[in-house]
């Protein structure tokens, strides 16, 4: 049963949160109704069994819960309550009968989560604020959790939440899916938001272990549902495909000693192909519609990979081109550098070389791109250049495991 | 409704010039982002400030008033000027926001007010 509730609470945790704000107007009041309401469940449902939908249960009970509240707490002035409001002005109206059969109205129920992401990922927040609300409010994880998953003190995290919460407030923020002329924008930062998520558990910027999973789970999940919710946007499409591929590689990532393992040096068969099988779906389903962006296009450069039975195998060119595509509509030294690794891979390492130079002077605080040139530089011939552009990445690495790599490749040397 | 202040940011050695061709543009741009403010209703209030360098501090403590020559906040960045505007919410302030930033051509920043 407790396996069963906590996999219920994962699933519909979001979803429930994300109703309760729109019906109180309140972040803080939908918390604690939705946690209320968990907790009845976890008393009754051992008693009466799982209900046949336990997310409308609990929402409908946390609403009750939330009015019996208000209600009894005759402090609370309407006023009072009011001034607690996010901005109700375009809020759906919430004294509509209908709202007691909150499970049947599917299509407002989506909507919620949409205007929930929104919020979350308002640009007028810091990006780490944006990251944690997410994950606090869509993803239902505790700010402990967060804490750890960002090897941030967990008083700093609490902080963070409560003043992105406090912000949105005093703003008068309000809890809607923005206009068709915002949506561009607007959706870029959700998307940034779950990436944010996506990459941090993918390769941990410090401490011992390369991937914390839980983060990636939990946002391939989010990324998920953005798909449902807005089934039209290529680019929401392509991110999902991004994080599929991308995970799909995990397995194969580090040995089993927790040594990192090159994208070149991977035993391929231990790549996960349902999701490999899925990203190309996916990827699939943008070329359809033809409309590249930046998450797509890096959702295909994945896909070339996977397609790939060996690393020698690679259709370089290919991969080229996508970046061409890439850096055209988004131009970034970042991207620059990936570019230069695949022309090292496709014409040889001193053109590479050569390709890398026209990004130097940006990146010379970015650690892939000393650990990229000490690569190239060896490939190279160039012994003593390589051991100096090591020597710059490894003093530049957060985390151990990338730092253990990068010694052993210089020792090799 | 909510108002918010709308603040433009420049350089404490920023010395207005209103001769050269470049500030004439932004004061015919300024006027007009008022006018579209006033039609829309989302007016309050505005005004450009002369330089930081023109202001006092005063203080008051225990029945005392003392004073010292200003600005209060020794940071190399100063508020030239500012809105008081109304608006629905967050999202419709930072669009107005995002004209006065155009129109001024510099920074501004949004910051609600309480109540």
């Amino acid at each position: 049963m407790t396996d069963a509730l906590e996999e219920i609470f994962r699933r519909e945790a979001g979803r429930c949160t994300a109703t309760l704000i729109r019906v109180l107007g309140d972040i803080d009041l939908a918390e604690d109704a939705v946690a209320e309401a968990f907790a009845t469940a976890a008393e009754h449902w051992p008693k009466t069994g799982i209900p046949p939908n336990p997310g409308g249960w609990i929402t409908t009970t946390a609403r009750n819960r939330a009015i019996d509240r208000l209600r009894r707490e005759s402090t609370r002035s309407e006023r009072h309550l009011a001034a607690h409001r996010l901005s109700r002005d375009s809020m759906d109206p919430d004294d509509n009968p209908e709202l007691d059969r909150l499970d049947e109205l599917a299509g407002v129920v989506a909507d919620d989560q949409l205007r929930l992401m929104f919020l979350c990922a308002h640009p007028a927040l810091a990006a780490d604020a944006q990251v944690a609300l997410t994950l606090r409010l869509l993803g239902g994880l505790e700010t402990s959790e967060i804490a750890r998953a960002f090897l941030v003190p967990e008083a700093t995290m609490a902080q963070r939440i409560v003043r992105a919460k406090r912000k949105l407030h005093d703003n008068h923020a309000s809890y809607r899916i923005p206009r068709a002329a915002e949506l561009p924008d607007r959706l870029h930062a959700v998307l940034a938001a779950i990436y944010l998520i996506y990459t941090e558990g993918h390769t941990a910027t410090s401490g011992q272990s390369l991937t914390r999973t839980d983060l990636s789970t939990e946002a391939i999940r989010l990324g998920r549902t953005l798909v449902e919710l807005m089934h039209d946007e290529p680019e929401a499409i392509g991110l999902l495909a991004l994080m599929l591929l991308t995970e799909s590689r995990r397995p194969a990532r580090s040995n089993a000693g927790g040594t990192m393992v090159r994208l070149a040096d991977q035993d391929r068969s231990r790549w996960n192909r349902t999701m490999i099988a899925e990203g190309h779906e996916l990827v699939r389903a943008c070329l359809r519609r033809n409309q590249p962006g930046p998450f797509q296009i890096q959702a295909a450069i994945s896909a070339v990979h996977a397609d790939a039975p060996t690393a020698d195998a690679t259709d370089w060119s290919q991969v080229i081109a996508l970046y061409d595509q890439l850096l055209a509509l988004r131009p970034h030294p970042v991207v620059g550098l990936n570019r230069s690794v695949a022309v090292a891979e496709f014409r040889g390492a001193a053109e590479g070389l050569a390709a890398l130079e026209i990004d130097a002077a940006t990146l010379g605080n970015y650690q892939p791109y000393h650990a990229a040139r000490a690569d190239l530089l060896a490939r190279a011939g160039r012994r003593d250049e390589a051991i100096d552009a090591y020597d710059r990445a490894i003093e530049l690495t957060t985390n151990a495991v990338e730092r253990d790599f990068l010694v052993r490749q210089r020792a090799a040397l | 409704m909510p108002q918010y202040l709308v603040s433009v940011w420049h350089d404490d050695t920023f010395e207005p010039d209103f001769s050269t061709p470049d500030a004439q543009r932004r004061v015919a741009q300024v006027n007009a982002f008022n006018n579209e403010l006033q039609r829309a209703g989302a007016w309050v209030f505005a005004a450009g400030l002369h330089p930081a360098s023109s202001a006092t501090v005063v203080r008051s403590s225990g029945g005392d008033v003392s004073m010292t020559d200003g600005p209060y906040a020794e940071t190399k960045e100063q508020m030239g000027g500012f809105w008081i505007i109304e608006a629905t919410d967050l999202d419709s302030a930072l669009e107005w926001a995002g004209k006065a930033a155009a129109a001024c051509e510099g920074p501004v920043e949004v910051r609600p007010a309480q109540g």
